[in-house]
């Protein structure tokens, strides 16, 4: 994976906010996982046309405390694995 | 009740029509002696708009065949505008190209198309009509659109050693998930487990293809469900994640379930969505409060250390093989009616479809059932 990759969610993947759950959570094909605030603030920024680069460069000036590039990469990594995301 | 869940699954079997008569079907064996009509799509709207209030996410629309269904775009555009994550169950039969385009127009989000076996002659003999290559043109238009697909193959004796072809059909078709589903005793296949049944043989043999299929194919897209069978088993599977936690059921003429094959259950009186909103079937009725937690139940489930994993498994199997609901599933080996399950492994083992027919799910069998039954 590489900082200029352009990170998208798999086909049949849709983020949203559920009220009943109090959270952000993904659903697919007969399926739904509830997101933590730090997966859905970095599924948020998914949108198709940003680069990896530039989801860490605007998680920065959210977070400007927290150092989470590697954060970032790690969770990118993972969800390609599970097949959730596509870069 | 305020601490109850929400509902993440509401179920809407929209009708009881089918033009397959699959041998396995989950529909309750005397369907044809349903008198209530079929609900209207303005009913059906106002129980998506109340089961989506209550927390539910996932939609499932089946039947019976939910193609049928002249209004079913709109009941799909509506689900769609309320935010559900819509999933069309269908065999694929009454379904055009168009009528696939016109789905992905109104928003729904994925198609989940049934095969009866990977090859014509026995996919049709099982269905009962002639449906493989329509399926075929169907899986197509549904890739074609952009969908994410799941097949669906159900499997039993007749088919399970199709397993490998089964993995290959689904892969030409760019099936993005493959679901082998072990036929499970409700419904139809209940009358007809002595001939649906697998030998312990077998599942080992389709067992081993799907692993050398996962080992030889590593890094291809394609998921594959496999829902293991479970009278082979030692626990009892988590039936619904436990009565009246995640699942709703409403059934053509608006019977509220928690689970497919509920309304067999004695003394239970099931709530209808068309006097009763969703709210209270789900909060207050007596019927999803019944099996509801751990209290209702016996021993040996109700010491169990296992009991928050399994719910002590499924009430429907538990009456159906003991006569009692709130009996612990005898799938299980520390329940005292497990025996019965062997006896039917057993039972199984020696009865062919020659010395015992299959009953293929139809609307004259479903009445001699229920004469039969009622006599």
């Amino acid at each position: 994976m590489e900082s200029t990759d352009v990170p998208k969610l798999a086909n049949g993947y849709r983020f949203q906010w559920e009220p009943a759950q109090n959270s952000h959570v993904l659903l697919y094909p007969e399926g739904m996982k509830v997101l933590s605030e730090s997966a859905a603030a970095i599924i948020e920024l998914i949108n198709g046309t940003d680069t990896i680069e530039q989801i860490v460069a605007t998680l920065e000036k959210k977070f400007p405390e927290a150092d989470l590039r590697q954060d970032v990469i790690d969770f990118m990594t993972t969800s390609c694995a599970e097949g959730w995301l596509n870069v | 009740m305020s601490d109850v869940n929400a509902p993440l699954w509401l179920l809407a079997e929209l009708t009881y029509k089918c033009p397959l008569q699959c041998p396995y079907c989950s529909n309750p064996v005397d369907f044809a002696s349903t008198t209530g009509a079929e609900l209207d799509t303005d009913h059906w709207i106002r129980i998506l708009r109340e089961a989506r209030e209550l927390g539910a996410a996932q939609l499932g629309l089946s039947g019976g065949e939910p193609i049928v269904r002249k209004d079913l775009e709109i009941i799909v555009a509506e689900a769609h505008k309320l935010g559900y994550y819509t999933n069309l169950i269908t065999s694929g039969i009454g379904m055009s190209a168009d009528r696939v385009a016109g789905l992905k127009e109104a928003g729904l989000d994925h198609i989940q198309v049934s095969f009866q076996a990977s090859s014509s002659e026995l996919n049709n003999w099982i269905a009962g009509t002639d449906s493989f290559e329509h399926k075929l043109e169907m899986a197509r238009a549904v890739k074609a659109n952009g969908f994410p697909m799941v097949l669906c193959f159900v499997t039993h004796r007749e088919n399970i050693d199709q397993v490998d072809d089964i993995l290959e059909l689904a892969t030409r078709l760019e099936a993005d998930y493959v679901e082998l589903a072990t036929t499970q005793y409700y419904g139809w296949a209940f009358i007809n487990r002595d001939v649906l049944m697998p030998t312990r043989d077998q599942l080992e043999s389709a067992e081993a293809c799907i692993t050398r299929f996962r080992d030889e194919n590593k890094n291809d897209a394609m998921k594959i469900f496999y829902v293991v069978p479970d009278y082979f088993e030692n626990r009892p599977k988590p039936c619904m994640s436990g009565w009246g936690s995640l699942f709703m059921l409403v059934t053509p003429d608006g019977t509220a379930l928690p689970c497919h094959s509920a309304r067999q259950l004695p003394g239970i009186e099931f709530p209808n969505a068309k006097d009763t909103s969703m709210s209270d079937i789900w909060k207050h009725s007596d019927a999803f409060q019944k099996f509801r937690g751990f209290d209702w139940m016996q021993e040996p489930c109700r010491s169990c250390s296992e009991k928050e994993k399994d719910f002590g498994g499924c009430r429907c199997q538990a009456f159906m093989l003991t006569g009692d609901a709130a009996a612990t599933d005898p799938v299980c080996d520390k329940s005292p009616n497990r025996h019965l399950v062997d006896a039917a492994i057993t039972q199984s083992s020696i009865t062919t479809k020659d010395t015992k027919p299959l009953v293929f799910r139809n609307a004259k069998n479903s009445k001699k059932f229920f004469v039969d039954t009622s006599n």
